[in-house]
């Protein structure tokens, strides 16, 4: 019976790659739940980011200016998906998964024709890193993660309350209402799609140093965990949280009990090899529950209406 | 001054679906008009404000608003001059967001959006003078999301934010038409109280010919894309609801107004 000294032993791993990956799934927030869109271009930027700036890294480049690099890698990445949407009229998820495509022929090149690429953190100076995950230093990826999601909100948050950020808010609620007000819809489009990839392929370039490797396979199915981790806080928190900020901190909080959650059931015995299967069906469980609870509760009430007919 | 010229618009050209919406039509507009417009359904009444408004490109004409072409713009860029009020009560605001964001984003019609905080606080004391004087109560409900308004309240919220500033033309596409008869009659006199006070050049499109004769100094009724019908000054003054049945059976004995 190991079962808890086991996971016990993973939990400070699983906390800080939730973290990380909630940094992901906050970009995925201002496609999905912000501008109202799908936007499948991260399974490509959620390897861009990490390949971007691990090869930088060990070509010299200063970690904070590779970090800034690959952030607008992603952005770059977004502004295709936004002008293949805005100037060529195909709907955002189709284009997405056009600029996902091609991301990955992309990512190959940046990784100097390689599909994986390793960086010793002993060797360059990473910000984050999996053997400090149980040390209880500044240095501990878990600590360094938190910064980096407390300033991104704070940053976020500002933004989205100026002038230009609440038109952005207003395109993502009410295409024909932002037109009438004089908002251009299109280029607020490109903006928010940009700014998420942005912000996902910074996401990327920490778990990749995190990990010590960038893989060009890194980001396939990343829309399924970021989705998870939105909707994960969305359901739990959405009645105590209304202000934007903790609506994204609960984003956070969503991919770090998607984490705990997916080390359970691997220290349960699951065949690692399932758990993408693991991921979709827990994702479609909780994008369908919403409808099933509305059809149910409205069946229930044509039921009581019906015996209440009955019995006048 | 509005100036339309020989402006036409076909839905689905050479198809079987083929439809003239308006077909050739001229209009003159002098500064502080309130014109209603009336017609059956299809007879191009709302093509004509979704052309102006830059919903769709006219195929053919222009479209001159104080001495701006407003014909080569898109509909963001043209927004700058008009205001507008929707007949679906949800069309005109966003429902996810506060009454006073709503409010704050219609202040910056025709404005560059900054990096600025969208809603200063001076602007916030403004927002609840203008909400007091709806007589709805919304004042004491500014941090509310719209979404939670009924669609009277959002209508008559969507008119403020249509005339928040002041727009050199004023576009009521049916905007009382979802509305039950109380509602639509409050909103119907906030639209004239707010015409009058800052005299408004406006177009209303109605279904009701009561309406259409009770208000405005101008009437205009279309029919087949084209404007049939067009009385002002005395005559629109002393315009019965009989005289304009008389009109249209002279004009088209098929032509058939519901809520007469």
């Amino acid at each position: 019976m190991s079962f808890f000294p086991n996971l016990l032993s993973a939990l400070p791993g699983a906390i800080a790659q939730g973290l990380i990956w909630g940094i992901m799934a906050i970009g995925v927030y201002i496609t999905f739940k912000v501008l109202d869109v799908a936007d499948l271009t991260v399974d490509g930027t959620m390897a861009t980011g990490g390949a971007v700036c691990l090869m930088l890294m060990i070509n010299g480049m200063n970690v904070w200016l590779a970090l800034l690099l690959a952030f607008l890698a992603g952005l770059a990445a977004g502004l295709v998906t936004g002008l293949l949407h805005t100037r060529l009229g195909i709907p955002v998820i189709l284009a997405s998964i056009l600029t996902q495509l091609a991301l990955f022929s992309v990512n190959l090149h940046i990784m100097g024709e390689k599909a994986n690429i390793a960086i010793n953190p002993d060797k360059y100076n990473t910000l984050v890193s999996l053997r400090d995950v149980r040390s209880v230093s500044l240095s501990n990826p878990i600590f360094v993660a938190v910064i980096f999601t407390v300033v991104l909100i704070g940053v976020l948050y500002w933004f989205f309350g100026t002038e230009l950020g609440s038109s952005i808010r207003a395109t993502g609620s009410n295409l024909s209402m932002s037109r009438a007000q004089g908002i251009n819809v299109n280029r607020n489009k490109v903006i928010a799609i940009s700014l998420s990839n942005g912000i996902v392929a910074l996401s990327s370039a920490l778990f990749c140093q995190y990990q010590g490797f960038a893989d060009v396979n890194a980001g396939r199915g990343a829309i399924v965990i970021g989705l998870a981790s939105v909707i994960i806080g969305d359901v739990l928190f959405s009645k105590i949280f209304r202000n934007f900020a903790l609506k994204m901190f609960s984003v956070s909080i969503g991919a770090i009990i998607y984490y705990i959650v997916i080390q359970i059931v691997l220290t349960l015995g699951l065949n690692s090899n399932d758990l993408k299967m693991f991921s979709a069906i827990i994702v479609a469980i909780f994008l369908g529950l919403p409808y099933l609870k509305e059809k149910y509760s409205g069946k229930r009430k044509l039921a009581a209406g019906k015996w209440a007919s009955d019995h006048a | 001054m509005l100036k339309i010229e020989h402006l036409r618009k076909t839905f689905n050209a050479g198809t079987v679906n083929e439809k003239t919406a308006v077909e050739n039509l001229d209009l003159m507009l002098e500064d502080g008009d309130f014109v209603t417009v009336i017609g059956s359904n299809g007879s191009g009444k709302s093509t004509l404000l979704n052309l102006i408004a830059g919903v769709y490109a006219p195929d053919e004409g222009r479209i001159v608003l104080d001495d701006v072409d407003l014909t080569p713009m898109p509909e963001h860029k043209r927004a700058k001059y008009l205001g507008r009020v929707f007949q679906d009560p949800m069309m005109g605001t966003a429902a996810s967001m506060m009454i006073e964001e709503n409010l704050a984003l219609a202040y910056r019609r025709g404005l560059r959006r900054t990096l600025r905080f969208g809603i200063p606080a001076e602007e916030r004391a403004r927002y609840r003078e203008l909400l007091a004087s709806l007589d709805l109560g919304l004042e004491d409900r500014m941090t509310s999301k719209v979404g939670l308004l009924s669609g009277g309240q959002r209508q008559a919220l969507t008119l403020l934010m249509a005339t928040l500033r002041k727009p050199e033309l004023l576009l009521l596409d049916e905007h009382t038409a979802a509305l039950d008869p109380k509602t639509a009659a409050k909103v119907l006199q906030l639209t004239t109280e707010v015409v009058n006070r800052d005299h408004l050049t406006t177009l209303m499109v109605t279904h009701n010919m009561r309406d259409a004769i009770a208000y405005g100094n101008r009437l205009i009724m279309m029919n087949a894309g084209k404007i049939v019908v067009n009385i002002s000054g005395e005559e629109k003054k002393h315009l019965t609801v009989r005289d304009l049945l008389d009109k249209f059976e002279v004009t088209n004995d098929s032509m058939i107004l519901p809520e007469v």
